[in-house]
């Protein structure tokens, strides 16, 4: 269950390089960050800074050069590829760009895809869960017969329909208007709330960073405390 | 199965366009086999349905040419009854002749010329056997082409009557035209060239084509060192049928042709699908999906596609091959062949569409994340 006493995520002075020589780049330099079960953390900071690694690592898809990542309680370190997938499955949710929804499948159906991809204890119900994302009666369309908010809400419910410890949200608002990127990020911030999920968004967009519990900053791969004046006098 | 199924009816419109290539490559398969089956049976069927399980011909006659020319003495065959493992041996000859019947049908002929009473001597399904002398039991497909019991058959250039007592059962062919089964002095006569009415001299009733065996253990090899004959089974013997080997083996290599290309078409087709959903898959990956459920998939649907689209295009050649089977032309539909055939399309394809979605496991979960890469 997501209302457990651990932290949904602890990044234990991470380090991340890509390549090697003259042309390494550090993308996370000494990076420690914990989120809590219900909180709902911003990153903020100029494209190549780092914050997509940050998801990368702390989603299991990358392992870190250095540091350890504990997602839910479990540790990372040492993993399988096949043990990796499976924590994926079981703690961790996604929301992607665009939505990144599957073709062929209906906004039910994208829902109760990741319920097939294993056992998992009481997953959420999907229709029930479509409704709460305000998409029920979009129930039988198909992405392309989707508006842009709405493949993004569809996202949103299927990234959270295993009921992850953590969610991971890159960029959500950035093919949308105002409108629909606080609704979005609203969205997001009341399903961390009141579900307990930890989630950390990934975003440009500083008009919706007063929805979020926390806001970060990451500059040339090194984390800190988000200063306001400091962007706004860019 | 989930994404699978919903898939294939997403992209119907796709999946039916391969699906109709692979029908279109099943419906060659089953004419192919028809035409296959036709043509053996009509090379070969009068020898398949001998009790026979080994020819013994002349020493040093060629495979391809053993029934035209091989010539054994009679006497041969007692020397093999007397060896182990043969139940029985008779004299056995094979000719092809051009004749004509007295109503006026013409008709080519493989005379097989057999001792009454012997175990090569076939019985005619209206109980008649073989006489003595001067009659012919035909083949069934003779009987279509107009012959009948009571006709006269008179071979050409001989004029040696053969009077018709009775048909076989079934179809009995041999390059691909009718067998008539005569007596044995009878054929030497015919197989020597005597005209009717002349003298016919002594040792044209030695010589016979070969020795029919029959047995389970029989050592050939040893009897042909004893005997001086070379043997062959009734098998390696269809060989000997005029046309047979070069007929299979283009036919063979036809269908090893058609394998291919629906083995490389599906693979293509599921190369392309599979490139075409990488991002996606590279999503199913990073919501943890196993590299395993994904190519499980994938060929679950590479399988339904394959089953459906060669049951239609088996159901729709069964269909054509029906209405060719009664063209006067060998065509038989054999469903253990076609059977093979279909399993043999159905697997490669399903290799073929396994080769290509390989590459999923070579999708990078991590270029699901930021939109642009
Ligand atoms: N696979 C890789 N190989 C080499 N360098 C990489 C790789 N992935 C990222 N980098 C580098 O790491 C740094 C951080 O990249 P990252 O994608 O995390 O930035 P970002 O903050 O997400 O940028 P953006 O806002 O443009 O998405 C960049 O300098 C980038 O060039
Ligand atoms: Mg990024």
């Amino acid at each position: 269950m997501s209302a457990k006493d651990v932290p949904g995520l602890v990044l234990d002075s991470v380090t991340l390089e890509h390549g090697d020589g003259e042309e390494m780049v550090t993308a996370l330099d000494n990076v420690s960050l914990v989120v809590e079960p219900g909180e709902f953390v911003a990153i903020v900071g100029p494209s190549g800074s780092g914050k997509s690694s940050l998801l990368a690592v702390a989603g299991a898809l990358v392992p870190p050069t250095s540091g350890k990542v504990q997602v839910g309680g479990v540790e990372l370190t040492g993993m399988k590829p096949k043990e990796l997938t499976r924590l994926r499955r079981d703690h961790i949710g996604f929301v992607f760009q665009s939505g990144n929804l599957v073709p062929a499948l209906t906004a039910l159906d994208q829902l109760r895809l990741p319920i097939t991809f294993g056992k998992k204890v009481e997953p959420r119900d999907p229709a029930t869960l479509l409704k709460e994302v305000g998409m029920d009666h979009r129930a039988d369309r198909r992405p392309h017969q989707l508006s842009g908010g709405e493949r993004q809400r569809v996202g949103i419910a299927r990234a959270l329909v295993t009921r992850p410890d953590l969610l991971l949200v890159d960029e959500p608002t950035a093919a949308l208007d105002r409108q629909r990127s606080q609704e979005i990020v609203g969205l997001l911030a009341r399903e961390a709330h009141e579900h307990g999920v930890a989630t950390v968004m990934v975003t440009h967009d500083h008009d919706v960073l007063h929805h979020c519990d926390r806001v970060l900053s990451m500059v040339d791969g090194i984390l800190s405390e988000y200063v306001p004046q400091t962007v706004s006098a860019r | 199965m989930f994404l699978a199924l919903r898939e294939l009816v997403f992209a119907r419109g796709r999946f039916a366009l391969m699906g109709s290539v692979v029908a279109l490559i099943a419906i060659l398969m089953v004419l192919l086999s028809g035409l296959s089956v036709g043509l053996v049976n009509d090379g070969v069927s009068g020898l398949k349905k001998l009790p026979v399980s080994a020819f013994s011909f002349q020493k040093g006659t060629s495979t391809d040419g053993a029934f035209s020319r091989s010539t054994v003495d009679v006497s041969v065959a007692e020397t093999w009854r007397g060896r182990s493992g043969v139940e029985d041996a008779a004299p056995f000859g094979n000719t092809l002749v051009n004749a004509k019947t007295d109503s006026g049908v013409d008709i080519d002929l493989a005379l097989f010329g057999v001792e009454p009473g012997s175990f090569v001597a076939p019985q005619a399904t209206n109980g008649e056997k073989l006489s003595d002398r001067g009659t012919v039991l035909l083949g069934q497909t003779a009987e279509e082409a107009g012959v009948r019991i009571g006709d006269t058959v008179v071979v050409d250039q001989l004029e040696t009557p053969l009077k018709v007592t009775g048909f076989l059962d079934g179809q009995h062919t041999f390059g691909h035209v009718d067998v008539g089964y005569l007596d044995l002095r009878t054929w030497q006569e015919i197989r020597a060239g005597v005209r009717q009415g002349e003298e016919v001299p002594a040792h044209v009733y030695d010589q016979v084509t070969a020795i029919a065996l029959k047995g389970d253990g029989i050592d050939l090899a040893a009897g042909d060192e004893a005997l001086e004959t070379k043997s062959l089974t009734l098998e390696e013997s269809f060989g000997a049928s005029p046309g047979y080997s070069a007929e299979t083996s283009t036919l063979d290599l036809i269908q090893v042709f058609l394998y291919a290309i629906s083995a490389l078409v599906v693979g293509a087709f599921f190369t392309v699908v599979t490139i075409q959903r990488k991002h996606e898959i590279a999503v199913l990956r990073a919501m943890g999906s196993s590299t395993g459920r994904l190519l499980r998939d994938s060929l679950a649907q590479s399988l339904i596609l394959l089953v459906a689209a060669s049951a239609v295009g088996v159901g729709l050649g069964v269909a054509m091959g029906a209405a060719i089977s009664g063209a006067p032309m060998p065509f038989q539909l054999d469903f253990g062949s076609i059977g093979a055939a279909t399993a043999g399309l159905i697997v490669l394809g399903v290799i073929g569409a396994g080769v290509a979605v390989l590459r999923i496991t070579r999708v990078d979960p991590l270029t699901a994340l930021g939109g642009s890469r």
